[in-house]
């Protein structure tokens, strides 16, 4: 297995700094958009509790390498022409940020009704009330679940190896078809999978206790 | 009294084996004998033939006949070699069970778009080519690009299948094009197609076939390397390999190897009659 790391470094490397790249890009807009359509789901507004709920069982419930397909095919061919890394990306982002939205959903829901009441009775608009009051309480409650998601989207990463995107998966397809060392290649993009997520992992039990 | 008797249910059954495996070993000898006696005997020629490949060899799921250029060539070539009379049997094979099929004696020969190269020349005797595969590219039709030359320029993407020698080729053909490797040819045919490369590479065989069911796609600039697909038969089978190569120059002098050819590739845009005629 070294002697893969020795001779083939140098695309392990590339693969390694795409799915790096394609994680913090979908993990950043994920949790922005995950978050905008939690709030959705508990608005007052009917309109766009249907909106939340739409966006969340659609793309909750379709494969994610469909969703990556679609835009790897389809976009290109009738509006614009987008690589498979970026396919790859928004295709992640989309999916994740719909488990982003049920997870904060329940944070949300999970703090008690009487936040927002008191918080409105003291002149505090919806918004701002969402703002200072409740998401502060409700991400602290969610920090474990919302690891869950983080790892698990540096790990879905590799659907952008059907779509071409120059991730890890796929420079290790490469290498295991160029060398015929299937098993020593897997292990080294295991391995390397491993440096990304385990140190995610810590760093969200870390805030965990930090925080709770 | 129970465990004796299932003790001796467990003797028979590896007797039974090993009665099996001889017969097995003494099936395999048939391979050895002279194949030309046994089917001129036979008036039959049995043929591994593709079942799964467009143009080539391609099972029609309606009547489940094989029909295709390799199945028209080895009913001339069987109708040559015994008579008017000889019957072609065709016995659907893959990549992977063609060599074992032959092997056990199962079928004659293999002509399923096999590449003559110098490694399974050691496991089989290869004819004489009787197609001139190569590799090339497929393109958008009106596309600017028309040969590999055109397709060796930074900012342009080819598209290939991953673990085929074709993409280790092109990255000697066109060093500067950038290479997206795809899962699989209908993958690799969606991505040209939704526009994510400037052209698909592969066997020339394979792309007519893509270009037969997908007129706006063609295929440019001929073949850039030499694949030539023969027929394999057995080590050791020289007189059938002999008599095949002697029917294969008749039917190419007498024009039945152009006229199937022109029946199959004739209307496949892109396909170059003149080069590959005999």
């Amino acid at each position: 297995m070294i002697h893969i790391f020795a001779t083939e470094w140098q695309p392990l490397l590339q693969g390694f700094g795409q799915t790096l790249l394609c994680s913090i890009i979908a993990l950043f807009f994920s949790l922005i958009i995950g978050t905008m359509f939690a709030i959705f789901e508990i608005m007052p507004n009917k309109a766009m509790r249907v909106i939340g709920n739409i966006y969340v069982e659609v793309f909750r419930n379709i494969p994610l390498l469909v969703i990556t397909m679609f835009f790897f095919v389809v976009i290109p061919l009738y509006v614009v022409k987008i690589s498979g890394f970026a396919a790859g990306t928004i295709g992640l982002t989309i999916y994740t940020s719909a488990f982003i939205a049920e997870t904060v959903r329940a944070g949300i829901q999970s703090v008690d009704g009487g936040q927002m009441e008191g918080a409105q009775s003291n002149g505090l608009s919806f918004w701002q009330a969402m703002r200072h009051i409740i998401l502060p309480q409700a991400f602290k409650i969610v920090i474990p679940p919302l690891g869950n998601q983080f790892i698990n989207l540096v790990k879905n990463s590799s659907v952008l190896a059907f779509v071409a995107g120059f991730d890890l998966m796929y420079q290790g397809n490469m290498i295991a078809n160029d060398t015929l060392q299937t098993m020593s290649t897997f292990f080294a993009v295991g391995i390397l999978y491993l440096i990304i997520t385990m140190p995610l992992s810590y760093y969200m039990r870390h805030l965990e206790k930090k925080l709770a | 009294m129970k465990k004796v008797g299932r003790f001796m249910g467990l003797f028979a059954a590896l007797a039974l084996l090993l009665v099996t495996m001889t017969a097995c070993g003494s099936s395999k000898a048939l391979s050895k004998q002279d194949v030309l006696k046994v089917d001129t005997n036979a008036n039959t020629i049995t043929w591994g033939v593709k079942a799964d490949t467009k143009l080539f060899g391609l099972m029609n799921i309606k009547t489940s006949i094989d029909q295709g250029f390799e199945v028209d060539i080895a009913k001339a070539l069987t109708k040559e070699i015994l008579g008017k009379d000889g019957k072609a049997i065709f016995v659907p094979i893959t990549s992977s069970t063609r060599v074992p099929l032959l092997r056990n004696g199962n079928i004659d020969a293999i002509i399923a778009t096999m590449t003559i190269t110098p490694e399974r020349a050691k496991q089989v005797d290869f004819t004489r080519s009787y197609f001139n595969a190569g590799q090339s590219i497929l393109v958008k039709k009106g596309s600017s690009i028309k040969s590999v030359k055109d397709l060796n320029k930074k900012g342009k993407v080819v598209i290939g299948v991953v673990g085929s020698n074709s993409v280790q080729n092109i990255g000697k053909f066109a060093p500067k094009a950038k290479l997206l490797q795809m899962s699989d040819y209908a993958q690799a045919l969606t991505a040209l197609k939704s526009g994510q490369g400037d052209a698909l590479t592969t066997d020339n065989g394979i792309l007519y076939g893509m270009s037969a069911d997908n007129p706006g796609y063609v295929v440019v600039g001929g073949s850039f390397t030499q694949e030539p697909y023969g027929i394999a038969v057995n080590k050791g089978q020289t007189n059938f390999k002999n008599r095949i190569n002697k029917a294969l120059t008749a039917i190419e002098k007498d024009g039945t190897y152009n006229k199937i050819l022109m029946k199959w590739f004739g209307n496949v845009q892109g396909f170059n009659y003149e080069e590959m005629k005999r």
